[in-house]
C-alpha cells in the first residue's frame, strides 16, 4: 500500500514521572490510540488514530496526558495553510468528499465580539436584579395587531382569539438534534432540563421516540425533507411543530444517516427499516416555492388544529429577507434562522465553511424588513448558528430576535470538546454515537443538572446586563439596537446591522 | 445503613474506582508513590466486571445476613456495632479463606503477598463518601 502523506494531527505527551500505567486512557480511547501492555507497566500512544478529543486526558488520575495539536512543520506559506495540504493529501488518497461535524470554525469576523452593549449613567437609573423583579419570559408566536376587549362590569375580556404562543422562563432554546446524530442519553438530557428550566428542546428531524413523549410540552417537533417518524401522534404530542427548509451548516443539502448507525431503536423511532440508510433529500419533494410552503404550514396546522404555533426553519443565506418574509406570509408563526456557524453532525467541509452568511447579519436583515413591511408581529424570530454565551444571547435580543437556539452551547454543557469528529460515530463523551458501550458514558441525571446550571448561569447574567441597562423585561431590549454599539466594523457594516459605531450617542 | 449503589447503565469501565480503592488502601495514600514505589503494591478491594458492553463495580454489599460473618472461625469477620458495616479484624484472621468461599458476590479477596489475610472492602473506614464513589467520573456508584 502507498504510504500516507498525512501524519498525525495532535501530540501526545505521557509524563514518565506520573503515568501510572492504569490504562484508563486505554479503556477510554474509542480510537485505539492508547495500548496497554500484560506483562509490563507501560502504555504507548499512536497519535495517528488521535482526534483530540481530550477525553484521556480528563481522566487521567494522576495528570500525566497532555494532548496538543502538533506543529505540522510545513513550510510557512501564507496562501497555502496546513488545512489546504492536508485536505488534498486526504482527497488524493481517498477521492472522497471531506466530511466534518460541529459549526464552521473558520476565522470569519464573529459581529457579535463587535458589539457592545450600552449601561445606565447618571441620567437614567440602573436595576439591581438582586433586589428588584427582572421579567425573561418570553412567548413565542404570532401577536395580534390589536385586541378586542370588551368590558363587563370591572374586568375586562379579551375578545380576540390569542395565537397559540410558546412560552420560555429563559430565552434560550436547545436546537434541533435529532435521536441518531446525538445519544439517547444525551436527547434525554437535553428534554428533562428543558422541562426543569422552563423552555423547550428541539426533536430535530429524527422523529420522537416513545419514551420521551410524556416530555412533549416540552419539545418542539421538526417536519423535515425525509419526513422521519412524522405521525399524528408526534405532531400533537408537540409544544409546536417545526418545518425544517435548511441548515446552517449545510444550507441547500440534505442529510444521510448511515445505516450502521439505524439501529433499532432509531428505526423504531424514525419509522425505517432497520439498518437502511436514513436519506434526507436537499429540497422537500413538495415545497418549490412559497405557495407550497404556504400549504404544508396549513396541513400541519389543520392536523394539529390551529391549537400549536408551526415554526418554519430556514438557513441564512444571501437573499435571507426576502425568504423570511415570504416565509412569514406563509403563516409560520415562528421563523427560525440558521447562520452559518450553526453545527451539524455531520456535512461536507467544503459547505460547512463557505454557504451561507453570519448570523448577525441575516439577524438584523430580516428583522429590518420584516418591520418595514410590517410584518414582523406576525411572525417571532428564532435565531441560531454559534451563540456561545449570554452576552451573545442579550446581543442577539437587542438585534431583534425573540429568543435563541443553543446547539453547540448546549453539548459543550454535555462535555463536548468540538473535536468535530460526529460523523464518526465515535464520539468518546458519549453524545454523537450509538455505540453502547460509549452512550454509556452521559449519564442523563449529570446532563441534566448540567444543563439547567448553564440556563440558570446564563439566566442571572441576563438580568445583570439588563438591569446594568435600567431594562426591567427582556422585552424591552427586543429590537432595541440603540443599546448596541459596534467597534471595528467598517461603515457598510454598521449599516447592515443598523447598529451606531461605538461613540455615537443617540 | 448507607450502602453503595451500583448503577450499571452509566459504568463506563474505567477503572478508576479500583484504582482510587488501591491508593486509599495504600500505604502512602498517594497515586504515583502507590503505583510505583510500593511494593508489594497495594491492592483494590472493587473490582470491576465486564462482559461486552455491560460493565459495573463490584465490592462487598456489606449483606445483612453476611454468611462471611457466620463462617468465621476465628471470629476476624464481624459486623461492626456502630455501623453495621461487615469488617474483618485483621489480627485474628489466620487465612483460612472460609470466607471467600462462602461470599455470594465473590468480592474477598486474598491479601497474600503481605500476610494472609482476607482483605474486602471496608467502606473507606466510615468516611461520608468512600472513594470509589467520590471518584467515579460518571456517577455509577452512588452512597445512599
Amino acid at each position: 500500500m502507498a504510504r500516507s502523506l498525512l501524519f498525525p494531527e495532535f501530540k501526545i505527551e505521557r509524563d514518565k514521572e506520573r503515568c501510572i500505567a492504569c490504562q484508563v486512557c486505554v479503556r477510554q480511547c474509542a480510537n485505539d490510540v492508547h495500548e496497554g501492555s500484560d506483562t509490563e507497566d507501560t502504555v504507548v500512544s499512536q497519535e495517528e488514530k488521535c482526534v483530540g478529543c481530550q477525553r484521556c486526558v480528563n481522566l487521567c488520575p494522576t495528570n500525566a496526558l497532555t494532548v496538543q495539536t502538533r506543529k505540522d512543520g510545513f513550510r510557512p506559506n501564507g496562501n497555502w495553510e496546513d488545512r489546504h495540504l492536508r485536505g488534498i493529501y486526504k482527497q488524493a488518497e481517498t477521492g472522497g468528499i471531506l466530511l466534518t461535524g460541529m459549526g464552521c470554525d473558520r476565522l470569519y469576523p464573529v459581529y457579535w465580539d463587535h458589539l457592545l452593549l450600552n449601561a445606565s449613567q447618571v441620567t437614567n437609573p440602573s436595576i439591581d436584579p438582586l433586589r428588584e423583579p427582572i421579567e425573561l419570559t418570553t412567548y413565542l408566536g404570532k401577536k395580534e395587531e390589536k385586541l378586542d376587549i370588551h368590558w363587563e362590569g370591572d374586568s375586562p375580556v379579551v375578545r380576540t382569539r390569542l395565537a397559540p404562543q410558546l412560552g420560555l422562563e429563559v430565552p434560550v432554546i436547545f436546537s434541533a438534534m435529532s435521536y441518531g446524530s446525538i445519544s439517547y442519553n444525551a436527547f434525554r438530557s437535553l428534554a428533562e432540563a428543558a422541562r426543569e428550566a422552563g423552555t423547550f428542546c428541539n426533536s430535530g428531524e429524527g422523529g420522537l421516540h416513545p419514551d420521551f413523549y410524556p416530555f412533549g410540552e416540552n419539545i418542539i417537533v421538526q417536519v423535515a425533507s425525509g419526513r422521519f417518524g412524522v405521525h399524528r401522534d408526534y405532531l400533537r404530542v408537540a409544544a409546536a411543530v417545526e418545518i425544517k427548509i435548511g441548515q446552517g451548516a449545510k444550507p441547500g443539502i440534505g442529510g444521510h444517516l448511515p445505516g450502521e448507525k439505524v439501529s433499532k431503536e432509531i428505526s423504531r423511532t424514525r419509522k425505517i427499516p432497520l439498518e437502511s440508510d436514513a436519506i434526507s433529500p436537499a429540497p422537500h419533494h413538495d415545497i418549490y416555492s412559497i405557495e407550497d410552503l404556504e400549504r404544508l404550514v396549513f396541513a400541519i396546522k389543520e392536523a394539529i388544529n390551529y391549537e400549536k404555533p408551526v415554526a418554519v426553519k430556514i438557513a441564512a443565506v444571501h437573499n435571507v429577507a426576502a425568504i423570511a418574509s415570504g416565509v412569514v406570509r406563509a403563516g409560520a408563526d415562528i421563523v427560525t434562522i440558521d447562520g452559518i456557524r450553526g453545527g451539524t453532525g455531520a456535512a461536507p467541509q467544503v459547505i460547512r465553511d463557505n454557504v451561507g452568511i453570519p448570523i448577525e447579519l441575516a439577524l438584523a436583515q430580516v428583522d429590518e424588513r420584516l418591520r418595514l413591511e410590517g410584518i414582523r408581529h406576525h411572525s417571532s424570530l428564532l435565531i441560531a448558528g454559534g451563540i456561545r454565551s449570554s452576552a451573545d444571547v442579550i446581543k442577539a435580543i437587542a438585534l431583534g430576535a425573540d429568543a435563541v437556539y443553543v446547539g453547540t452551547a448546549a453539548l459543550v454543557g454535555l462535555g463536548c470538546h468540538l473535536c468535530q469528529k460526529c460523523y464518526t460515530g465515535k464520539c468518546n463523551w458519549g453524545i454523537a454515537t450509538q455505540d453502547p458501550v460509549l452512550t454509556k458514558r452521559l449519564n442523563p441525571n449529570i446532563g441534566r443538572r448540567r444543563l439547567v446550571n448553564l440556563l440558570r448561569a446564563w439566566a442571572f447574567e441576563i438580568k445583570e446586563m439588563l438591569g446594568g441597562m435600567g431594562v426591567n423585561a427582556i422585552e424591552s431590549l427586543r429590537g432595541n439596537r440603540e443599546h448596541l454599539r459596534a467597534v471595528g466594523l467598517s461603515r457598510e457594516e454598521c449599516s447592515v446591522l443598523g447598529v451606531k459605531a461605538a461613540g455615537e450617542g443617540w | 445503613m448507607k450502602h453503595i449503589k451500583i448503577h450499571e447503565e452509566y459504568c463506563i469501565g474505567c477503572r478508576l474506582c479500583e484504582i482510587n480503592c488501591l491508593v486509599k488502601h495504600s500505604h502512602t495514600g498517594k497515586i504515583i508513590k502507590a503505583f510505583k514505589e510500593e511494593s508489594p503494591r497495594a491492592f483494590p478491594r472493587i473490582r470491576v466486571e465486564e462482559e461486552g458492553c455491560l460493565s459495573f463495580a463490584l465490592q462487598c454489599r456489606h449483606c445483612e445476613d453476611a454468611p462471611c460473618v457466620e463462617n468465621c472461625m476465628t471470629g476476624a469477620m464481624r459486623r461492626d456495632k456502630e455501623n453495621a458495616t461487615v469488617l474483618c479484624d485483621e489480627e485474628k484472621c489466620v487465612g483460612c479463606w472460609m470466607c471467600i468461599m462462602s461470599c455470594p458476590c465473590g468480592v474477598i479477596k486474598r491479601e497474600k503477598k503481605t500476610r494472609r489475610i482476607a482483605s474486602k472492602c471496608d467502606l473507606c473506614g466510615g468516611v461520608d463518601e468512600p472513594v470509589c464513589v467520590a471518584h467515579c467520573p460518571n456517577e455509577a456508584l452512588t452512597y445512599e
